[in-house]
This record gives C-alpha cells, sequence and structure tokens, in this order.
C-alpha cells in the first residue's frame, strides 16, 4: 500500500498524553485525525507536541517511509466528529465522564462508526449502557506513547459486535498495530498485573527496601522489563495511574488496588511524571 | 551564552559527552555506540535531538534525523558541526 485511502478521518477525544499519542501513531501512518478537547490552551500545547511526536516516530522508523502523514484538526466542537470513521476516546480515567461523553458522541456518528474507549480498566460494560447502539463500543488499550509500542489490548465488551471487532481491526491494521482480543473485566489483563506492581514497587520504595533506581534496574536486569516499573509510571502519568488504582480496587473489592501513600503524595504534589517533568525521576523539565 | 566557545569540535563534544553523562550517571567515552549498550532509551533518543537542536541553535530535519546520527558523542558532535557550517550567515 502506497496511496493513502480517500478521507480515512479518525476523531480523537481528549488531547492529554494518551490522546497526542494516538493522534501521532494515526498521523504518521496516513490517516487524518480530528481532535477535539475542552481546552483551547491544551489543543495549542497538543498542537507543538505532536509534532515533536512525529518526529520521534519517524526517527525511531516507527512509520512507513513511503506514506505522506495525515494532517491534523484541532477542534473545541464535538460537531467536527461527525463524519469520522471511528472514534478514539482518551478522556479523563472517570467513568461518568467517559460515560457522557461517549453517549454525546454516539448520537453524532453515523450507525456502524466504531467507538472505541482508550480506557486503561473501566469495563466496556459498564460505558456501553451510556451509548445508543452499546454492539458499536470496543476498548483498545494503547500503551504510551503509542507510535512506538507495537501492541495493543483489544477488549471484546459482552455487548460489542462482530462488526465492530472487524472495524476495530481493521483500523488497527492501517495503524501498524498487533493486537491480542481479552474479554472484559476491570483492569483487563494489562493494567491489572502493571498497575499493582507499580504500586507495589512504590511501597518498597516508600519502606525503604531499595531505590527507586534499584527497583526498575532489579526488574530490568533480573526479570526483563524494559525500562522498570517506576520510570513506567512516569510515562503514564501518576495522576491517570492513580485514578485506575482507584477504579480497580472498587471494582474487584480489592484493598491493596487502592493506591499507596507515596503515589497519592506524588500526585497531590503535582509530580505527575515526564508530563510535569518530575515524578520518581527529575525529567529537568526537557520534553516528555 | 556559551555557544561561541562551544563552537569547536572539542567544546561541542565536551558539552554532549557533559549532557548525556548526566542523565545515564555515567560518563560516556566519545566512541561508545549509546543505542547498542543500552544507555539510551528510545524516550531519552528524542530529548537527545532537542537538546542538540536548543544547544547549538540548530534545526534537525528530514535525512539528518536518524539514528546513526546519534549512535555515539561523536557522530553527535560532526552532525552539529555539519549543520553549522551549513547555517553560517554569511554576515559573521
Amino acid at each position: 500500500m502506497t496511496a493513502n485511502p480517500p478521507s480515512d478521518t479518525i476523531a480523537v477525544f481528549g488531547a492529554g498524553v494518551m490522546g497526542r499519542s494516538i493522534t501521532a501513531l494515526a498521523l504518521g501512518r496516513g490517516v487524518d485525525v480530528v481532535l477535539v478537547d475542552v481546552s483551547d490552551t491544551v489543543l495549542h500545547a497538543a498542537e507543538t507536541d505532536i509534532a515533536q511526536q512525529l518526529r520521534h516516530g519517524r526517527f525511531m522508523g516507527a512509520f512507513p517511509g513511503s506514506r505522506a502523514a495525515g494532517t491534523l484538526k484541532t477542534t473545541l466542537s464535538r460537531e467536527d466528529a461527525a463524519a469520522a470513521t471511528a472514534v478514539v476516546e482518551a478522556i479523563t480515567e472517570d467513568s461518568s465522564l467517559k460515560a457522557r461523553m461517549l453517549a454525546e458522541v454516539s448520537g453524532l456518528v453515523a450507525p456502524g462508526t466504531p467507538l472505541i474507549t482508550n480506557t486503561s480498566g473501566i469495563p466496556v460494560a459498564e460505558l456501553a449502557t451510556s451509548v445508543r447502539r452499546p454492539a458499536e463500543l470496543a476498548g483498545v488499550h494503547f500503551m504510551n506513547p503509542a507510535y512506538l509500542i507495537e501492541m495493543v489490548e483489544v477488549i471484546r465488551g459482552p455487548r460489542t459486535g462482530e462488526d465492530t471487532v472487524a472495524a476495530v481491526f481493521s483500523l488497527l491494521e492501517r495503524l501498524g498495530k498487533k493486537a491480542v482480543v481479552v474479554r472484559d473485566a476491570p483492569g483487563f489483563v494489562t493494567s491489572r498485573l502493571l498497575h499493582p506492581m507499580i504500586n507495589e514497587a512504590a511501597r518498597i520504595v516508600s519502606e525503604g527496601t531499595a531505590s527507586v533506581e534499584s527497583v526498575d534496574r532489579l526488574m530490568q536486569g533480573c526479570l526483563g522489563h524494559p525500562t522498570g516499573p517506576l520510570r513506567t509510571a512516569d510515562l503514564i502519568g501518576l495522576d491517570n495511574l492513580a485514578d485506575a488504582l482507584r477504579l480497580l480496587a472498587e471494582r474487584t473489592g480489592n484493598t491493596a488496588f487502592a493506591p499507596c501513600d507515596l503515589l497519592t503524595e506524588k500526585v497531590r504534589r503535582g509530580d505527575l511524571g515526564r508530563k510535569t517533568g518530575r515524578g520518581f525521576y527529575d525529567y529537568e523539565g526537557v520534553l516528555s | 551564552m556559551s555557544a561561541e566557545q562551544a563552537i569547536t569540535a572539542e567544546g561541542i563534544e565536551r558539552e554532549i559527552a557533559g549532557f548525556v553523562a548526566g542523565r545515564v550517571n555515567a560518563e560516556v567515552p566519545a566512541d561508545q555506540d549509546l543505542f547498542a549498550s543500552g544507555l539510551v532509551s528510545s524516550m531519552f533518543a528524542m530529548e537527545l535531538v532537542v537538546h542538540l537542536e536548543q544547544a547549538f541553535a540548530v534545526q534537525i530535519l528530514g535525512d539528518d534525523l536518524k539514528r546513526d546520527n546519534f549512535r555515539t558523542v561523536r557522530a553527535m558532535t560532526a552532525l552539529v558541526l555539519r549543520l553549522r557550517d551549513a547555517e553560517q550567515p554569511a554576515d559573521d
């Protein structure tokens, strides 16, 4: 494939860490993006960041060279998403916010348009109750940075339709992603495993058993983790992580999943990871 | 601004080596392969690009934006020197 398919436009809702990263992925793969957010300031920052991420992706050889980049339109208006071939929801990890947003968008787009939530752990079935056509909702859990990590987790909710799964796979193929499909559950597979591990890693640090660096070096050197859990936490964003852990604790009834004191304290101080220049590590204000 | 004294190859090399060493917490020989040795992650790689652009007032575009140009401190130095030469204004 060398030419871009005609009018392949996806809508991405939420111009935060994941929305930007997913947008960069799509653009790099020649797919046009309408990026919707409620803040003009956030959208402006996102434009700069996405341009930088596109360079990063090219630098790492993540995009096919033969294909022209897609075009980006940023907007405050949800209606601009009406003609999209797929919708990706990447707003704050809050169940009621996501439900409200998905409900509105499902009333805007044409029937048959897949609605994809990028939640890291809210069950798809829970969000499906608020959309107009529950069969059209599926979960795709992209990892950050979405343009560099080849694998995604696809969540098939109990009401997700066959056509929707097929449309999601078609989109993921255009985005050059490999996928593993799992059933619906709080935290699915990756968050259910990774988030409690990060929480425990933070507990280990606050108990004084080992430093941040030592925990990561052990997980890298002994267990083959590519970056270590705490560096990964900084990449995810500690606010998002704390939200996701809270959701996991509520929905599984396992209180050990609730964010530990060190994590909560960092979020309270505004040390949210790479995006603010400091989390478990210090990033000296360089590119997040 | 230290741009004046950093224009020599030695000055550029020293600046880059200092930046990398500070971030990876280790001394880095100028010919060490930073990617093969695992010292530079994919995220830090892009920080290197941005740092070189800001510290030496160059733009790294198109075909120059490839990993081979960032593989060693020496390769980065050569890239910066080449870009600075190309951008040198006539009235200087």
